[in-house]
């Protein structure tokens, strides 16, 4: 045990450490503020006058907000906000509508064929997105869907991967259960409705947060299908922004704030069912 | 059948027709928007490779797309700069993250704010993420190069670098023999993949930590084993299943690579692929070939060889994992 002094607003703290545990916590306080640092250089460039990013100041001498409302206006990030949460919203809603029809269907009843459709299923998750996004794309031209909404949102209302994980969970439901629902005359919908979904809350949720992660995180699809300001989400409005405004570091660092650090809190305040998510995807997936 | 009491169906068939109706009408929706979007476009992508296609079809043309990747120095380029990506990030971000996980997983106060941390860049749109890593690496403005310069190491070009990491290193130490590798433009896309997967790897690392039973250390350091011991031979095996699935990820992620890779040189230079072509990967390569010039025949030939590449990784890595990786059940 060795002992450090750490003084700290004039008070003294003796901190008895353990030298092996003083460097374990260096190195991941270390490890912590480079996955920081990106974010913490944004924000605090997003603060700064154009004089002082070109004279690289680290820290701004004051805090500029007006570089917020300048970006705002600047492009229609009102609009890109908008509409990227139209389409997450509409994408989940019919990303858990499908998946969880199918995914009880495959977990619990009984119809010709269920193994090999499923299997069927299954064996086109080897497939990359990039083969698809060519075929897609002529089939939304010819739909006449180019530049609209549905092109970004019915592409994405179905998942396999998400049956997947959604029949996974449904399939640990005890089987005692729906044997006694049977018996009180319970019809698969009522059965899947008031009990199988509200006791399978965790995968729902997880479910919908992967949709909605992919959905404000797309890029290339909602790129080449759209061609005007107004149907652009906020990914693509960025990348916009970013490549017109290439000489004014503070507006495009006030612009990516404002697109990292909503999902950040949104990420804070959900991450248990990341956590779950991501154990039950990355280990018995 | 109706008539029978509840508790003695049949056997045969295993089905009702009432729930057989409604299974099928169950699996409807989602067979209906995945046949459109999924299955279908698989077959639709074989179907335009084989075709001379601009904008519109022109003629089918067998397998001339195909001859021409094959032939291309530019799809080989691509291969190669793919490749060096793989090398270049997975090894790296496997093995920053098994330390990490290893680390947090001592008894440690604030974990769950460590383990918060380290997830902050997976969460985060790439597009976003990678426009301020472009920035951050910027010739003129950047805080990295300002900082290389303050502990008087020249600065660098970085993503406007098209020459070899090998070629440099020689050049600052003055080791003629050394040149070629990965374009430093390339490098720094690397550190950017690096820093975005660690936070991800490590935490499928530590619930496979958490996964391994205690007894086993405990029986293990009653028979005398060192800390170094124990991680070789009880957390290493039993973390291999982990090991595997994350490697496996990482590379057929790898050869999907694109939003960053396309923001950050397009940030930087205007130039998606990077300069002199040394980051364009074979996704950015069919991206150029499906939207830049729309040579949609060339474009689907591309994904399909990329295709191929991946289902034989992933039956590679799969082959592998049957005879090295140690399952405990």
């Amino acid at each position: 045990m060795t002992t450090f002094t750490v003084t700290f607003g004039g008070t003294r703290f003796h901190v008895r450490l353990s030298l092996a545990r003083f460097i374990l916590y260096v190195l991941i306080t270390a490890g912590a503020f480079i996955a920081m640092f990106p974010f913490i250089w944004m924000i605090l460039t997003s603060f700064k006058s154009y004089g002082e990013v070109t004279a690289g100041r680290f820290f701004p001498r004051e805090i500029r907000w007006h570089n917020y409302v300048e970006a705002w206006q600047a492009a229609p990030f009102g609009r890109y906000f908008l509409n990227s949460i139209f389409i997450a919203l509409t994408t989940i809603a019919g990303d858990l509508f499908t998946g969880i029809l199918a995914a009880y269907a495959f977990a619990r009843m009984e119809f010709p064929g269920r193994n090999i459709i499923f299997f069927i299923f299954l064996a086109t998750l080897m497939v990359p997105g990039e083969l698809t996004v060519l075929p897609n794309f002529l089939t939304i031209r010819k739909l006449g869907w180019y530049n609209t909404y549905q092109a970004q949102i019915v592409p994405f209302t179905a998942s396999v991967f998400h049956i997947f994980l959604l029949r996974q969970f449904f399939m640990g439901i005890p089987r005692d259960y729906w044997d006694a629902a049977l018996l009180d005359g319970c019809t698969h919908f009522r059965f899947l409705r008031s009990i199988v979904v509200p006791l399978s809350r965790p995968a729902v949720v997880t479910v919908a947060l992967l949709s909605f992660i992919g959905s404000w995180n797309a890029f290339l699809w909602p790129l080449i299908v759209t061609s005007s300001e107004k149907m652009r989400p906020i990914q693509v409005g960025l990348r916009s922004f970013v490549v017109e405004e290439a000489t004014q570091t503070q507006l495009m660092m006030a612009a990516a704030t404002m697109v990292i650090v909503p999902i950040i809190i949104f990420y804070v305040f959900t991450q248990k069912y990341f956590t779950e998510g991501l154990t039950m995807t990355g280990l018995k997936g | 059948m109706a008539r029978n009491p509840r508790g003695q169906k049949p056997r045969r068939p295993p089905w009702r027709r009432g729930e057989a109706v409604l299974g099928f009408l169950y699996i409807l929706p989602a067979t209906l928007i995945l046949a459109v979007f999924h299955f279908w476009p698989m077959i639709y992508a074989v179907y335009i490779s084989l075709h001379r296609w601009r904008v519109i079809k022109q003629g089918y043309v067998g397998l001339a797309n195909y001859k021409w990747v094959l032939s291309s120095p530019q799809f080989w380029n691509a291969l190669k700069v793919t490749i060096y990506y793989v090398i270049g990030t997975v090894p790296f971000q496997l093995g920053l993250a098994l330390i990490l996980a290893y680390l947090l997983f001592q008894d440690i106060k604030g974990r769950e704010i460590y383990r918060t941390i380290y997830f902050l860049p997976y969460i985060t749109s790439t597009i976003a993420s990678g426009a301020v890593f472009a920035w951050m690496f910027s010739p003129q403005e950047g805080p990295i190069n300002r900082f290389l310069q303050k502990v008087g190491l020249p600065p660098q070009r970085w993503l406007l670098e098209p020459r070899g990491i090998l070629t440099l290193l020689g050049e600052y130490l003055h080791i003629p023999w050394l040149h070629g590798g990965p374009s430093l433009a390339l490098v720094t896309i690397m550190i950017f993949v690096i820093w975005f997967w660690v936070g991800y790897d490590a935490t499928i690392f530590l619930a496979g930590l958490g996964s391994i039973p205690s007894e086993l250390y405990e029986a293990a350091r009653i028979d005398g084993a060192n800390r170094w011991q124990l991680f070789r031979y009880i957390t290493l095996p039993l973390l291999s299943p982990t090991t595997f699935f994350l490697s496996l990820v990482a590379v057929i992620g790898s050869f999907k690579a694109f939003n960053h890779i396309f923001i950050m040189t397009d940030a930087s230079s205007g130039t998606v692929g990077g300069p002199l072509g040394t980051t364009t990967t074979v996704t950015i390569l069919f991206f150029k070939n499906f939207y830049d010039v729309p040579t949609y025949g060339r474009a689907a030939a591309i994904a399909f060889v990329l295709f191929v590449i991946i289902l034989v990784l992933s039956l590679l890595q799969n082959w592998i994992a049957s005879k090295r990786v140690f399952y405990m059940e």
